[in-house]
């Protein structure tokens, strides 16, 4: 009796194993597709960006390698379209953007987490319900305003609108109140400015959270697409998204792929480093105060 | 006293200047717009108030095929990306090899440009006289005849656009419910391993649950997120999105406001402001339905 027992359970824990096992293969199956399914693109980009214009028209049938690659496509990146002028203009609006919003939010959250005056809650209930309000109601106004004000085609126009972030004045409002009122009280004992405290104290101690929203507007800024397209129409301030529908649209001549995918290549890159510079900080971040999809 | 009530204020001075003029303002703007008639921009004047706006948004066949391609893409991407998404989470959770690796790897679409990427997707999927690109390379691997989704039938692009949208919202959606995997109590795992509960009804009777309001927040940001496509669609098939007839609702209000077809700010705050109307609506359906399932314990 005791011997079928331990039997059953022996053969019982080995079709357990083997489901297991199976299990783990399908899962490591799938897995792998889907990273698969993720990088090929980006595999494709590149290896169509090294591929010289005559051997990509060549191939009717698209070849999954080349075995003679060639920089000359990014050459033809750079010279046949403006593509360094898009680059800079990105760089200067995002770091500008993300400074100026930076300066914003750190000057309300403080307010909000630290300092007594009238009308705080009634403020910040209504910020609270500013972030429902999506982004597309309010763009046809801004466009008007900034026509009317003459502001199209310059810095000025591209970046003041997309410098607010009402979900990063609460992000960073929660992340102060986090620390201790001792050292407030501390500081102001010691006779410290509340801007200084601000700056000395408050900043350095939520500094993650801080580098978080630097990031993830730093990432938004460079990926704009809607609003620059509505305020620039000269080509001279073109982000990289709205030059990379230009080159598509209108650049190279008649469909050089393996220069677009050059170009492409190109403006990818900058966020692919700072992504793998700071992952651990952009997918906490993300996961704290993303919103994409 | 006064001055210290002041300062509050004075540091939250251009935080209410940047919203009050760009967020705050247009909102109220956006309404005066969408109910003021005959509209001319460059004038800045109207002949009266009414419901005209909204009447010609809702008439115009352009709306209604963004309304079309919009309503489609949304019931398509959003539980196929949420559900794919679990899965993956789920596997990712008991794969002990190579997670870091993975979880880096599938990260990686939220931190590229839409626009670029969509551009590779279009070559790898579009067909020409001169290639019949990749995808139809292994479709033909499979017999399938080549089919062009770029600029062929309306059920081949529309695949393309709900394919590409899923690639990009997916990145988000693993991380989150990664998070929430890991971050259920193991207690409740041992207690059911201990009881000899198989795999599966762990699944649905422990994470399913424990998991619910990560699902629901998924859920809800999906649907916001795929009513408001438009990027996407511009990055396959181009800015004329009308002629494609792959316009999306957005599409159609910075296609009314600016471009060829632009300069009509009424009839885009009427199309926005009927977005806003629908996305609540169904944001709201959204949290009813899951009031009564999900389950919110510590």
């Amino acid at each position: 009796m005791k011997e079928t027992v331990v039997l059953d359970m022996e053969k019982l824990e080995r079709s357990d194993r083997v489901r297991g096992r199976i299990l783990k293969t399908v899962t490591c199956v799938g897995l792998t597709f889907w990273a698969l399914v993720v990088l090929f693109p980006f595999y494709w980009m590149v290896l169509t960006s090294v591929k010289s214009y005559s051997a990509y028209n060549s191939e009717y049938i698209p070849k999954l390698f080349t075995l003679s690659p060639t920089l000359q496509n990014y050459k033809e990146a750079f010279t046949a379209v403006p593509l360094a002028g898009y680059f800079l203009n990105t760089v200067i609006f995002t770091v500008v953007t993300t400074a100026l919003m930076l300066v914003v939010t750190v000057l309300a959250a403080f307010a909000f987490a630290r300092l007594n005056f009238p009308g705080k809650h009634l403020a910040f209930t209504l910020l609270l319900s500013l972030m429902m309000i999506p982004n597309e109601l309010v763009v046809i106004t801004n466009y008007v305003t900034i026509t009317n004000l003459e502001l199209r085609n310059t810095f000025t126009g591209l970046i003041l609108p997309s410098v607010t972030s009402v979900f990063y004045i609460y992000l960073l409002k929660e992340n102060f109140e986090q620390v201790p009122d001792q050292l407030y009280y501390a500081a102001k004992v010691d006779g410290t400015s509340d801007l200084k405290y601000l700056r000395k104290v408050l900043v350095p101690i939520c500094r993650p959270t801080i580098v978080t929203i630097t990031i993830l507007k730093a990432i938004e800024c460079w990926n704009s697409y809607v609003w620059p397209r509505l305020v620039t129409d000269d080509e001279a301030y073109f982000l990289v998204s709205n030059g990379i529908q230009e080159i598509r649209e209108n650049g190279f001549g008649r469909e050089n792929i393996p220069a677009m995918m050059a170009a492409v290549v190109v403006i990818s890159i900058p966020l692919i480093i700072l992504f793998l510079l700071f992952r651990r900080a952009i997918m906490a971040g993300v996961s704290r105060g993303g919103t994409k999809g | 006293m006064e001055k210290k009530q002041m300062k509050g204020w004075l540091y939250l001075l251009p935080a209410i200047l940047f919203l009050g003029f760009f967020l705050v303002y247009p909102l109220i703007d956006v309404l005066i717009y969408s109910f003021e008639e005959g509209y001319n921009f460059a004038s800045q004047t109207s002949y009266g108030v009414g419901m005209y706006n909204y009447s010609y948004v809702l008439h115009d066949p352009y709306f209604l095929q963004a309304l079309k391609n919009t309503f489609i893409l949304v019931v398509i991407t959003v539980p196929l990306s949420t559900a794919a998404a679990l899965l993956i989470s789920v596997g990712l959770s008991s794969f002990r090899p190579l997670r870091s690796l993975y979880q880096t790897i599938y990260f990686l679409p939220y931190v590229t440009n839409t626009l670029a990427v969509g551009l590779v997707f279009m070559i790898l999927f579009r067909r020409t006289p001169y290639t019949d690109g990749f995808v139809n390379l292994l479709l033909g691997w499979f017999g399938a005849g080549p089919v062009d989704f770029i600029d062929g039938p309306y059920p081949a692009k529309m695949f393309v656009l709900c394919l590409y949208t899923i690639w990009v919202v997916m990145p988000f959606k693993i991380l989150i419910l990664t998070s929430a995997l890991a971050s259920v109590n193991q207690e409740y795992y041992n207690a059911a391993k201990v009881d000899g509960t198989s795999k599966f009804r762990i699944f649905v009777r422990i994470t399913l649950p424990m998991i619910s309001p990560t699902l629901v927040y998924l859920i809800i940001t999906g649907f916001i997120g795929a009513f408001k496509a438009y990027s996407d669609a511009v990055a396959l098939f181009g800015t004329n999105l009308n002629t494609a007839e792959m316009n999306t609702i957005v599409g159609y209000v910075y296609d009314m406001l600016y471009g060829s077809s632009g300069g009509y700010p009424s009839y885009a705050s009427a199309a926005a402001i009927l977005l806003f109307v629908i996305v609540l609506t169904i944001t709201c359906i959204n949290l009813m339905i899951s009031g009564k399932h999900v389950h919110y314990g510590s």
